[in-house]
């Protein structure tokens, strides 16, 4: 019977090692500064070598899926490497980059009229090894395309980030973990006037042998910052707003 | 080396070409006429209408009375060396010095120098140009001579043979009258006044003489038949120093052979520039086709390499461009553009990533390729307030910033292109907005930091300075809203919306 559980493991092991995720077990844990949120993925450690898919529908939504992987960007292009950012109609601002740690001029930005150019500059960028991740803002991906992006992330290990445009939560691709980042209101240290860090509502809608969850995060200057503690709040985004005019 | 030339004399370059165009005319007598102070004037002849008597500078008119049944063309300005221009790039298979005889414009000079023992030497080179052309509907004369003039002289009037021996282009220069030596019609009347009928008659006279009497031009052309002054061809195409050519035994029609045919190509051209520590920047490749036709595609690359598999990549991007219709016959490979290649040190581990690694500077070649340079975008951080200018297109993939990113103030994660113009509600004049409304959205604002105000620079535009607000709403939303102008300033002043923080 041991036996048996001990082939179970192992198959399971090596299935998770196939589809990119680092096992622990295999030397130290790489952490990536998101805290509680690592666990959710298999053997706690946020898969790198793996497509994530951001859903953002508002441009508030999109704002701070931005700030979200820019903050992972940082760690991410800690070693020096590159990072391609693809779209068809950015409205990223260069700038602001620098506020969360990642030097904007070592990201190139590749901005294209065709939303079938974005996917094949993807594809290439991803099996692109020099690079540290790649980000590509669509509108929609269908299965065929999200697979391919994914076999190309397996053979070189760059991240992909993909920002998807349209609200369809039920659509299927194969990416291994699906985010909601959504703005919450801000909370300034000590009662001080004005807005504090900026918080957002994480959502991970589906992870790859994981498990889902919802978490509130902080960008505190310098790394992520989960808040536990959390008065009563709304999600920005599940909100019906009235219409005026 | 014995410098050796070519000339090839269309005598009936228009009408050639009409016949060939529209085989029913083969068998009619037909001119070309172009309007000159109101007449038309002819300016080619066709062989049958020549029969009749009809030359070159006629008018149509006269024409059409010897011969009724004469066909009138309208002839247009420049047609000629367009004609002569293709027929020459055409010959560019026989020598890569191909020029267009300026003088009468109806025929070509090649410089052939060590290029005609690839065809047999000399009688079976000029066989071959002749036949090749003549079964295109051409009808032709040939010289070959030491010296362009003399080549061009036997091609119009030589009588006896169209290969003049090495050293011997005076010998053949003697029996052919003056004309054949490009002069223009005055001096050509001049001489024949004074009964020079034949080169032979006045070639032996003292230079000071014909200077005197037909001026330093007359001179100039003699000296250059007889190879004294050198003749400068101005080459159709500048030859490139990199360049490969690879003829097909047969046309090649299918994406595969053209593929090979690149790999070949670019096998032997990055060997050479690899030894001569030459990179690529710029490469040509031109597919001849037997319908005559020329296909061609261009690569560049952001730095120089002589990298075949990482070309051919960039080439393979193009394949589909290639149209081969009929089949290609030659493909050349030019590299116009070259630079010094840096070849680094190759580094025993995995090298450091970055900017300038190898696989990220491929990588946007070939999206250079596929998409466009412009496409490309790198900011760097611009020594200015105003938001729109303060980020910087960056030239290069490896241009340094010259300043630090500033990261005192906020700047949004999103920047909207223009900023789009809001409805507010302010309760006291330089206060935050107490609610806007965004795209018919009413948001009520919660927390608020501002005003940061930043100026228009004066010197490059006009306008109202802007007064920065960072809001968020009851919701959480993150908002740039600016004012532009002052409260009771003698303009109006607005609102607008100018970015989303993240």
């Amino acid at each position: 019977m041991d036996a048996k559980k001990e082939l179970f493991q192992k198959l399971q092991q090596d299935i998770l090692l196939w589809q990119g995720f680092k096992s622990t077990s295999s030397g130290k844990a790489e952490r990536i500064g998101l805290g509680g949120i690592e666990d959710s993925f298999p053997g706690g450690v946020f898969p790198k070598k793996a497509i994530h898919e951001f859903i953002t529908i508002a441009p508030e939504d999109a704002a701070a899926s931005d700030g979200f992987i820019a903050g992972l960007l940082a760690v991410l292009m800690e070693n020096g490497a590159a990072c391609v950012w693809v779209s068809t109609s950015r409205r990223l601002f260069p700038a602001s980059l620098s506020l969360f740690n990642v030097e904007p001029e070592r990201i190139i930005f590749i901005d294209v009229q065709s939303e079938r150019d974005v996917l094949w500059i993807a594809e290439e960028a991803l099996k692109c090894e020099g690079l540290a991740a790649v980000v590509a803002e669509l509108n929609k991906v269908s299965l065929i395309e999200s697979r391919r992006l994914q076999l190309a992330v397996e053979s070189s290990g760059v991240t992909g980030f993909i920002l998807r445009k349209d609200g369809n939560k039920a659509a299927s691709t194969v990416a291994t973990a699906r985010w909601k980042i959504s703005p919450l209101p801000s909370e300034s240290h000590d009662g001080m006037p004005g807005l504090g860090f900026p918080r957002w509502q994480v959502e991970l809608l589906k992870v790859r042998n994981g498990n889902p969850g919802s978490f509130v995060l902080e960008w505190a200057g310098e790394k992520f910052k989960e808040v536990k503690k959390l008065n009563k709040q709304t999600i920005w985004s599940d909100l019906e707003r009235r219409q005026i005019g | 080396m014995q410098r050796r030339f070519v000339s090839i004399w269309f005598s009936q370059l228009l009408a050639d070409w009409q016949i060939i165009r529209r085989p029913e005319l083969s068998d009619l007598p037909f001119v070309f006429a172009a309007p000159d102070h109101g007449r038309m004037m002819i300016t080619a002849v066709s062989p049958l209408a020549f029969g009749f008597g009809i030359e070159v500078g006629m008018r149509a008119a006269d024409a059409k009375a010897i011969c009724p049944g004469l066909e009138v063309l309208d002839d247009k300005p420049g047609r000629p060396r367009n004609l002569l221009r293709g027929l020459g790039e055409w010959c560019i298979r026989y020598s890569p010095i191909v020029a267009i005889d300026e003088f009468g414009m109806d025929a070509l000079l090649l410089d052939v120098s060590g290029c005609t023992h690839l065809w047999g030497g000399e009688r079976g080179y000029l066989k071959e140009i002749f036949s090749r052309l003549k079964s295109k509907g051409y009808t032709v004369r040939l010289g070959i001579a030491d010296t362009p003039g003399a080549a061009w002289a036997v091609s119009h009037y030589g009588k006896i043979t169209p290969l003049i021996p090495a050293g011997e282009q005076v010998e053949a220069l003697l029996n052919l009258p003056p004309d054949a030596l490009r002069l223009d019609e005055q001096t050509l009347a001049k001489l024949r006044k004074l009964g020079f009928y034949q080169i032979k008659s006045f070639i032996g006279m003292p230079r000071s003489v014909l200077r005197r009497r037909f001026g330093e031009d007359f001179l100039l052309r003699l000296a250059q038949a007889i190879g004294t002054e050198n003749e400068v061809l101005v080459p159709l195409q500048v030859p490139v120093a990199f360049s490969e050519r690879l003829a097909c035994l047969e046309p090649i029609k299918t994406k595969v052979g053209i593929e090979i045919a690149i790999n070949k190509l670019l096998e032997s051209l990055c060997k050479r520039m690899q030894s001569e520590g030459k990179g690529l920047r710029t490469g040509v490749l031109t597919g001849y086709r037997i319908d005559g036709k020329m296909v061609q595609v261009t690569i560049g690359t952001s730095g120089a390499t002589h990298n075949a598999s990482h070309l051919f990549k960039l080439f393979q991007l193009k394949v589909d461009q290639i149209r081969p219709a009929l089949g290609i016959e030659l493909f050349v490979l030019d590299a116009p553009k070259v630079d010094d290649v840096e070849v680094p040190q190759e580094e025993m581990w995995t090298s450091t990533p970055g900017l300038d690694d190898k696989s990220v500077i491929r990588l946007l070649d070939r999206v250079a390729g596929k998409v466009g340079f412009q496409v490309i975008h790198r900011y760097l951080p611009a020594t200015k307030y105003w938001p729109e200018r303060s980020v910087l297109r960056a030239v290069s993939v490896t241009e340094k910033p010259q300043a630090s990113w500033r990261i005192d103030k906020p700047r949004p994660t999103e920047l909207l292109k223009t900023p789009v113009p809001i409805e507010v509600m302010a309760i006291i004049p330089d206060h935050p907005p107490k609610f806007f409304i965004y795209k018919g959205v009413r948001h009520v604002v919660a927390k608020a930091d501002g005003p940061e105000r930043i100026e228009r620079e004066w010197w490059l535009d006009q306008g109202e300075h802007r007064d920065y607000y960072q809001v968020e709403d009851e919701l959480g939303g993150r908002y740039w809203l600016f004012r532009s102008g002052h409260y009771g300033g003698e303009q109006k002043y607005k609102w607008f919306i100018h970015g989303f923080f993240a």
